[in-house]
Parts: C-alpha cells; sequence; structure tokens
C-alpha cells in the first residue's frame, strides 16, 4: 500500500480539561509529512496543550492523536523515538555546561561516548555555542538557552519536531538563525509543528497554518489565504492632487484586480490586498500617468487584526465572508 | 505494514538492547555527579555541615556531655551518632533535587526521549549515593584525624560504613516520594526539618536514652535510627550487636517496602 501523501501527526478531537478550564476543546489536525504546520494562537488558547499532547508528556481526555503512525498514549515510546520537542520554557540542565547537556542526551539515546561528543560538537557549532559550550548553562542568556533547547531536541535527528514558540525571546540574528535551522530541517525531510505568536513566522516558515483560539481551531489555511482571508492588509494611495483620485482608483483597480475604497474626505485610495506583489505595477502605471502621491504604502496586518477578523469579532461588518472554510468546529 | 509508520533514527538502539534502562540510569547518575562537581556550593550540607557539627558537639559541647573522659572520650560514641545524623539529613536532599528538576522541566526533556521511563528516578538515586558515600568518607576521615579508631577490627568498621550507606538509600525513598508529591522544593525541605531535627535530637546520638524523660525514650525505642546508631557503636567500637542489627535491617525493608512504591506511583503519575 503506498499513499503519495503520508500523514506524520493527526489528531482528532483533542480535549484537555483542568479543572473548570478548558484548555482543549476538541481539536483536530493533521500535517503531512514533510510539511510545516503553523499554529497561531493568543495567549491560553492551547498551543501548547496541544503540543504536550503530540509530545506524549500530557494525556488527553478525550481525543486522539496519531504521531508517524503511533498512537500517542498507548505507543507514547515509540512515538518518543521519532519526535524532538522544544518546549515553551527552557528544559536544559542548568547545572552542566551546554556541552554535557547534548552528551548527555546523545548517551541516553544510546551513542557511544565519541559518537555523543561528536554530535554535540556539531550541534554547538551549528547553535553558535561553541565558545559557550563549556559553561554551565546557569551562566546562558535566554536566547542561549533556547538555543540550546533546540540543539538538545536534535539530537537524536528526530524525523518529527515540535516548536513550542521557538523564537520568542530571541534577537533578529539568532531568530534567522532557528527559521534558517527550521528550512534546512524541512529540506531534509524533517516534519514541523511549531507555534507561534509571529503571524510573520508562520508566514515565513509555514506550509499551511491553523488558529486556535480558546481552545478550538477557529481557522486553517495556507498562510497566503488566511491572511487574504483576514481582509485587513491594504494598500494605500494617496495623489497629490485630489482631482487624481479617480484616475488613481482606477489604476489599483487594475493593478489588483479589485474595486478600491475611495477616500475623498482623506484623499485616499485604499485596496486590501493579499500581499505586496502589486505594489510595483501600481507603482509603474502612476508614474506612466504622470500621477504625484504623497503616500503610498502596504498596512500589515497586526496579529490582533488578524485574530479579530479570524475569530469574526470585528469583521463582519466589512467582510461578511471572512469566516474561513473549516473554521468553527 | 502500515507505509505512514515512520521508522525510529537507525542509531536509536534502545529496542535491539535489552539493558539499555540500566546504561540510561548510569548516564543520568553521571548527570548528578557532574551537577555536583559544577555546582560544588550544593553539596555543603554532606562536607562542612557534618564536619562543623563534629567540632561542634565535641569541642562545646563535648566536655559537659561525656563528663570526666572529656572530648576524647566522647569521639567513639558521637562519631558513629553522627554518621548517622549526617547520612539521614543527606536523603532529603534527593527530594528537594527531583522536585527541582520536575520544576525546572529537565524532567519534560527525558520523558520526551525514548528512554526507560524510571531511569531518571533510579539515575537520581544512584548519583545520590555517591553523595552519601562522600559524606560518609568525609566525616569519617576527619573523625580519623581527631583520633578514631575502629577498635572492633577494620572490617567491622568498614561493615558500618556500608550499613549507614544502603540504611540512607532505604530512607531516600521517603523523600523522593516527597519531593514528588510536593509543589514546591521550600515544601520539601520544610517538612524535612520537621522530621530530622526529633528523629535525629531525640535519639541517641548525642546522649544516652537514659539520660532522657520518658516520652523521648519511649520514641526511641521505637526509632529506626536508635537501633541503627547502636549497630554503628557496635561495628565500630564493640557492644551487642545482633538485636540492633536486625531491627535495623528490619527497617529497612520497611521503608523500601512502603515507600518506594509510593514514589513509584507519585512518578508515575507525574510523567
Ligand atoms: N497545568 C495547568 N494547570 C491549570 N491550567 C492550565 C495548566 N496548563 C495550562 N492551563 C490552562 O490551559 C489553557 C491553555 O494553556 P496553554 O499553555 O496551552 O496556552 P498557550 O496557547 O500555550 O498560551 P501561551 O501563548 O501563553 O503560551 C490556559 O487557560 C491555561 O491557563
Ligand atoms: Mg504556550
Amino acid at each position: 500500500m503506498t499513499t503519495t501523501n503520508q500523514v506524520a501527526i493527526e489528531a482528532v478531537g483533542l480535549v484537555k480539561k483542568y479543572g473548570s478550564t478548558t484548555a482543549l476543546a476538541g481539536v483536530d489536525l493533521s500535517v503531512p509529512t514533510g510539511t510545516v504546520l503553523g499554529v497561531l494562537g493568543p495567549n491560553g488558547a492551547g498551543k501548547t496543550t496541544a503540543v504536550r499532547i503530540l509530545g506524549t508528556l500530557l494525556r488527553p481526555d478525550s481525543g486522539q492523536a496519531t504521531v508517524g503512525g503511533y498512537d500517542v498514549v498507548r505507543e507514547a515510546g515509540k512515538v518518543r523515538s521519532i519526535i524532538g520537542l522544544t518546549g515553551q520554557y527552557a528544559s536544559v540542565d542548568e547545572d552542566m555546561s551546554g556541552r554535557r547537556n547534548l552528551i548527555m542526551i546523545g548517551r541516553l539515546l544510546g551513542y557511544s561516548r565519541p559518537q555523543a561528543r561528536a554530535k554535540a560538537d556539531e550541534l554547538l557549532e551549528r547553535f553558535e555555542l561553541v565558545d559557550a559550550g563549556d559553561r554551565t548553562a546557569k551562566t546562558y542568556s535566554g536566547g542561549m538557552r533556547r538555543r540550546l533547547d533546540l540543539a538538545s531536541s536534535l539530537v537524536g535527528n528526530p524525523s518529527i519536531l515540535y516548536l513550542d514558540e521557538p523564537t520568542t525571546g530571541l534577537d533578529p540574528h539568532a531568530r534567522n538563525g532557528v527559521w534558517e535551522t527550521v528550512r534546512n530541517l524541512v529540506l531534509d525531510g524533517t516534519t514541523v509543528l511549531l507555534t507561534t505568536q509571529y503571524l510573520e513566522e508562520a508566514d515565513a516558515l509555514a506550509d499551511s497554518i491553523v488558529v486556535f483560539d480558546k481552545g478550538s481551531v477557529v481557522a486553517n489555511g495556507r498562510p497566503a489565504e488566511l491572511k487574504a482571508q483576514a481582509g485587513k492588509q491594504s494598500l494605500d494611495v494617496r495623489p497629490a492632487e485630489p482631482a487624481h483620485l479617480e484616475r488613481v482608483a482606477a489604476i489599483v483597480a487594475e493593478s489588483t484586480g479589485s474595486r478600491p475604497n475611495v477616500d475623498v474626505v482623506n484623499t485616499l485610495v485604499s485596496v486590501p490586498v493579499s500581499d505586496g506583489s502589486s505594489m510595483p505595477v501600481v507603482v509603474r502605471r502612476l508614474d506612466e500617468a504622470g500621477i504625484a502621491v504623497t503616500e503610498l504604502s502596504l498596512r500589515l496586518p497586526s496579529l490582533d487584526e488578524v485574530f479579530l477578523a479570524l475569530t469574526g469579532h470585528t469583521a463582519e461588518e466589512k467582510q461578511p465572508d471572512a469566516v474561513l472554510e473549516g473554521a468553527s468546529r | 505494514m502500515n507505509t505512514a509508520t515512520l521508522e525510529p533514527a537507525a542509531h536509536l538502539g534502545h529496542r535491539s538492547r535489552p539493558f539499555a534502562w540500566v546504561q540510561q540510569s548510569l548516564t543520568l547518575a553521571w548527570r548528578n555527579i557532574v551537577r555536583i562537581r559544577q555546582n560544588p556550593e550544593a553539596l555543603a550540607d554532606v562536607t562542612f555541615q557534618p564536619i562543623i557539627f563534629l567540632a561542634l558537639f565535641l569541642f562545646v559541647f563535648g566536655g559537659a556531655i561525656a563528663g570526666g573522659g572529656g572530648w576524647r572520650g566522647y569521639l567513639p560514641q558521637l562519631l558513629p551518632g553522627l554518621l548517622v545524623q549526617t547520612v539521614v539529613f543527606a536523603t532529603m536532599g534527593t527530594g528537594v533535587g527531583l522536585n527541582d528538576d520536575f520544576a525546572k522541566g529537565v524532567f519534560d526533556r527525558f520523558r520526551s526521549l525514548p528512554i526507560a521511563r524510571v531511569s531518571p528516578l533510579i539515575g537520581a538515586v544512584l548519583g545520590d549515593a555517591v553523595r552519601y558515600s562522600l559524606s560518609i568518607v568525609i566525616l569519617m576521615t576527619s573523625g580519623f584525624v581527631l583520633g578514631f579508631r575502629f577498635d572492633n577490627g577494620v572490617g567491622n568498621g568498614l561493615l558500618g560504613m556500608l550499613i549507614v550507606l544502603l540504611f540512607a538509600l532505604s530512607m531516600c525513598w521517603i523523600w523522593v516520594w516527597l519531593g514528588l508529591v510536593m509543589k514546591t522544593a521550600q515544601g520539601v525541605q520544610g517538612i524535612a526539618f520537621l522530621v530530622m531535627f526529633p528523629l535525629t535530637f531525640g535519639s541517641n546520638i548525642f546522649v544516652p536514652t537514659s539520660t532522657l524523660p520518658g516520652f523521648l525514650q519511649a520514641f526511641t525505642k521505637v526509632s529506626p535510627i536508635t537501633y541503627l546508631v547502636d549497630t554503628e557503636r557496635a561495628l565500630m567500637g564493640g557492644g551487642a550487636l545482633q538485636k540492633p542489627l536486625l531491627i535495623t535491617l528490619a527497617w529497612m525493608v520497611g521503608l523500601v517496602a512502603v515507600f518506594a512504591p509510593l514514589a513509584i506511583r507519585a512518578y508515575r503519575r507525574r510523567t
């Protein structure tokens, strides 16, 4: 039997309650092998809870999940042998050096001493921790700890990797490094599930995104779909001459394929767009028409705006069709 | 064959190695020893504390307690008692350390690895056996410097050191259990002191039980500490051995029989 689109992670109806708090209220997920799923959601949405269940650290109250074909409850040991997990809070051993942390994990995984050392060296190199490798992790900065934690989860060459907010608290350079690492892992065939608060991050890395809110999946789709349907990104053009408003509106309409809003009072033409690809076209056309503009901008939606749009709290008036397919389960 | 099933990475020999858990436990014991080395101040309770206690009781209270014999006469009585107290106090560090590991998320890392579930627990206890041994060696060395000798033969003296170590390894399961069920390390420590002080000071460690008030004498008659101290004194200095040794061994079996299952159950619940 061959399936062309193998599923690495499959969850159906996951429920987890803490007392009266419902952390997960029936979550379904499906991640094809070799792809990246971004789990986006505000604080308390249930992202960490989902990761911990899929990482065998927590049992769901109901529902079930398979990872690499193994049940996360009944075959937890097998699941553990194919996953790597970097939790939201670094789980490094503070009283040991970074190198020893990695060697210990290698040894636990059955590497010989030299193998474990070689693997530790390789990972310290990859995460730019060589200089700090022999210091106790207690002396590491927050970002260094996160990198060590990430390195720890890669010792076993996992084929499925969970990253719970991997770049929170990292500086831009370190964040780019993590993104690079994720991309390389995916090139090697690793399946990645990452949670994030940053739409930008999900957009940069994920093949598909699910949005959690209050323990439920409120939206899912490819990044572009979500952003388009969030309907909050807009291309704004302000002509220098109010008389040019109509011509600008026509140019924008032609270039983007959508009908723009024309705000006569503020002399502003704005149109919802999914990305900035139409921007150069607009600029060229305006230039050809000899129209001067005082403002030309692409407003990115903030995560707040996206959440609000996707959870349908404020988007109704503007975009009644913003509710996504497969949403509100 | 389910094609969606992923095979574990090739180096993961844990499925073909039936005794992988032994190596994993040893690795985790090694971790605890490395931690001690990199964090020597955490070792104060098994290094400086016994030496200070020895000096304090010997030179400050020794004259008063031992009367005419002076501190030299008190040393053969005191050292086996202090040995018991030191090691019993050291056991609570095991619970505090475990609690700390859970609080800091280190166990989350272990639990996400394909290793035997009990390895971290066994590793913690084995690692602490090294700590206990260290405290025994340090205290005995200090005693020897001050003139203590195994009057009942070196073999019996060494046997005494071994028995006190085994007692510690039996007793530590109380603290392992408490360390797993309690919320904070401070809480574990609080309970530990509440139990340890009456247990060790309300005993024959420092004074003969005949000098204690009636209710305390009754308590010392059942306390395992009394019998362990008597065992140690008999092995290291001479005296009746059989009764205290048998009662001590019975207590060791009892402690393990009750608290090891409780600890393992608490551990399984948390992992
Ligand atoms: N151990 C726990 N005990 C009680 N409640 C918990 C526990 N863990 C999580 N919760 C609750 O479950 C809900 C979901 O928490 P979770 O940590 O999964 O959210 P999250 O999406 O990861 O949030 P964040 O972005 O802040 O990390 C929250 O309301 C939280 O208070
Ligand atoms: Mg979280």
